[in-house]
């Protein structure tokens, strides 16, 4: 199980704030995820419904779409960032 | 510059003291000329927002300030850095964000914090979201290129 947490709008499009999922074998990097995540339903597909804004950590560090997901413990989506 | 300098890093929600963060740096040594600070505020928008609202990613937002600010004091002769952030619910006039730089001359300093909110903005995980005065939720701020634009430019060039 591979723990997904979301933020903002990615957050509120999904309706939950994070979850622990299964992920197929098929699913090898963060693009791949976002793909599988999309296809699980209208909540995830608005979410993902324009893939290269939203951006991803995996164990609380930015990395890019074509990064692994194997061995992640904490994968997680969010909008680009407006701190500061 | 003696020793190695430590950043102090904060996530919170209550409100920082600005005179305090600089005697944090400053009390009890001789050697620092120059101390900036930068403090970033809750525009009320023309009047139309009633509050911000900002979220973070625990850990990874102190993660990534740190790491920005451990890169600040390896680019320039600092003397002491603070950056402290605050999330929750923000009323215009109320302040988001510090930056504090000390260095021993100005242009250390001046450029090490316009580097730390650069990348602060692009790197650290908060969100904003605006409620608005006539009771509505409204949007989530958008990310803007020009701050992209402004965190790139120090990759090009060292210090």
């Amino acid at each position: 199980m591979t723990k997904l947490v979301y933020f903002a709008w990615v957050r509120e499009r999904i309706g939950k704030p994070e979850e622990e999922l299964a992920l197929p074998a098929g699913v090898l990097t963060v693009a791949d995820l976002a793909r599988w995540l999309a296809g699980r339903g209208e909540e995830y597909a608005y979410a993902f419904e324009n893939p290269d804004i939203v951006r991803a950590a995996i164990d609380k560090k930015h990395v890019k779409p074509d990064t692994p997901v194997a061995g992640a413990r904490e994968i997680a989506f969010f909008p680009p960032m407006t701190g500061g | 510059m003696s020793g190695a300098v430590v950043p102090f890093v904060d996530i919170r929600a209550e409100d920082f003291d600005v005179s305090a963060e600089i005697a944090r740096l400053t009390s009890g040594r001789a050697d620092i000329g120059a101390v900036v600070t930068f403090v970033g505020l809750c525009r009320d928008e023309g009047g139309t927002l009633a509050a911000l609202e900002l979220e973070h990613y625990p850990g990874m937002a102190e993660d990534e300030i740190a790491r920005v600010a451990a890169e600040a004091v390896r680019r320039w002769p600092l003397t002491g850095v603070t950056a402290i952030h605050r999330y929750g619910r923000i009323a215009p006039g109320g302040n988001i964000v510090l930056v504090v730089t000390a260095s021993a001359h100005r242009a250390a300093a001046f450029a090490a914090g316009e580097f730390l909110m650069d990348y602060l903005k692009t790197r650290a995980p908060f969100w904003k979201k605006e409620h608005r005065v006539d009771g509505t939720s409204g949007d989530w701020v958008e990310a803007k290129a020009e701050d992209d634009a402004a965190a790139d430019r120090w990759a090009a060039r060292q210090g």
